[in-house]
């Protein structure tokens, strides 16, 4: 087989893997490692379910190979809390109903935490503009982007 | 979903990356952003046998100013950095103006402007901007170096000047000239989504407030970007008044273009938004010449 040494550090822990190049990095985290919580929908870059952050940028893992992670550090939405100790935006996802079946949320959480991060007090506008690239079929988005808004307050408090 | 297997190489140095591709050829791909390859291979609508991943080449990646107060992008700037960047929103505020319209958030922090010029989609809006702002593309093999044009670049659908050993190192976006202006403007079905047709504009006035020149390039409306020749040779000479605009729309979607007809829009319906998007830039080009 056609192998690449992987070595990549996910949610702060260091993996090392011998990987086939065409395996993308979606797979290489639910399959391999086994992070499921990244969950898969398109595997065309339309849905943003995939969204993972890499060196803390929000990116598509089914457009990206797993050997193009080599070196560098993934952050999944196992890597932003817990049952116990959900994140701030988590925590506001529950409060403002920012889900329903949960699918799409992976993504949005991934890639709302990066935002948050860059933009402290979103405006309205900002925030479509940021979650515009995932899709929930269940929402309307309506009450994804109340929690956005709750958890900025929760953050800046 | 799964892409076909390949063979994978990870260079560091622009060298080793001719090397390989000069190596293999039609088989070979180079990687970049991966936001249009890895959804094709995903499709296996493109199969390359061969990779060559650019990610990991440092000396592809920055953004410099030309000594002609112009700006120079290295290849795999990727269009967050771009669109974040100070002198690129000072000196070449088409690019800076066109980076929102390009994909997702998520799309932007990958994607990458030679990769996206590389690709050559039509609809894509760096392709009609570079064509707009008459950018130079540096192109390099192992034996050559070359300048080309953008408005030579894009040869046909999805097919750029590149000889399959060649790699584009660099974009070479010239300043604005003195008293000109610049605008894009696009419909899309839904925010962010391919537009249906869209143009740049980028115009210059003589002192006496003559059009000096003008420039349009449309997205989507075509196999390629669509240079609007005949519409700029209208405006050129003249005074840009509401007349003279209208007559330049009427001449570009009519006689410069030739759109097709999709599930997506009909031709006619994307000639009647080119009329309406060509007089809104215009507009817009020429107001802001005239404060520059």
């Amino acid at each position: 087989m056609n192998s690449f040494n992987l070595s990549v550090t996910v949610n702060g822990a260091l993996y090392e893997r011998e990987v086939e190049p065409r395996l993308l990095l979606s797979d290489f985290l639910r399959h391999d490692l086994g992070l499921t919580g990244t969950h898969v929908g398109c595997e065309h870059g339309v849905c943003g379910a995939c969204t993972i952050l890499f060196d803390g940028e929000p990116a598509r893992s089914c457009l990206m190979f797993a050997a193009m992670a080599h070196g560098h550090e993934v952050t999944t939405i196992e890597g932003l809390g817990s049952i116990d100790q959900l994140s701030p935006l988590q925590e506001a996802f529950r409060e403002a109903h920012g889900l329903q079946c949960g699918f799409c949320t992976p993504g949005f959480l991934t890639t709302l935490t990066a935002f948050l991060k860059e933009n402290p007090n979103p405006s309205e506008e900002e925030i479509r503009e940021a979650l515009s690239g995932n899709l929930c079929r269940c929402t309307g988005y309506q009450h994804i982007m109340d929690a956005v808004k709750l958890a900025a307050e929760k953050m800046n408090n | 979903m799964k892409p076909p297997p390949f063979e994978y190489f990870a260079p560091t140095t622009v060298e080793e990356a001719l090397t390989h591709l000069a190596e293999h050829g039609y088989d070979a791909k180079p990687l970049a952003g991966g936001q249009s390859l890895i959804p094709m291979m995903n499709f296996r609508l493109a199969q390359p046998s061969v990779l060559v991943d650019l990610n990991n080449i440092p000396e592809l990646s920055y953004i410099r100013p030309d000594k002609n107060g112009g700006v120079l992008v290295g290849a795999t700037t990727r269009h967050k950095t771009v669109g974040n960047d100070p002198l690129i929103a000072k000196q070449v505020p088409l690019v800076h103006d066109a980076i929102p319209n390009i994909g997702t958030p998520q799309v932007r922090t990958r994607g990458t402007f030679g990769g996206s010029l590389s690709h050559a989609d039509p609809s894509a809006e760096l392709v009609a901007i570079s064509v707009a702002m008459n950018a130079q593309l540096k192109a390099r093999s192992q034996k050559n170096e070359r300048l080309i044009p953008a408005g030579e670049f894009f040869i046909g659908s999805f097919t750029s000047a590149l000889e399959p050993d060649e790699l584009l190192v660099e974009i070479q976006l010239p300043p604005l000239p003195e008293r000109s202006g610049w605008s894009l403007h696009e419909v899309a079905r839904r925010h962010n989504d391919f537009a249906l047709v869209g143009v740049a504009a980028v115009v210059t006035l003589d002192k006496k407030g003559n059009c000096k020149e003008a420039r349009m390039a449309f997205l989507s409306a075509g196999d390629r970007p669509v240079e609007a020749h005949q519409a700029a040779a209208l405006l050129k000479g003249q005074k840009p008044t509401a007349e003279v605009i209208l007559a330049a729309a009427e001449k570009a979607s009519t006689d410069d273009i030739d759109p097709g007809s999709d599930i997506h829009a009909t031709a006619e319906f994307r000639r009647h938004l080119a009329n309406v998007l060509t007089r809104r830039a215009l507009d817009e080009a020429f107001k802001r010449a005239k404060e520059n």
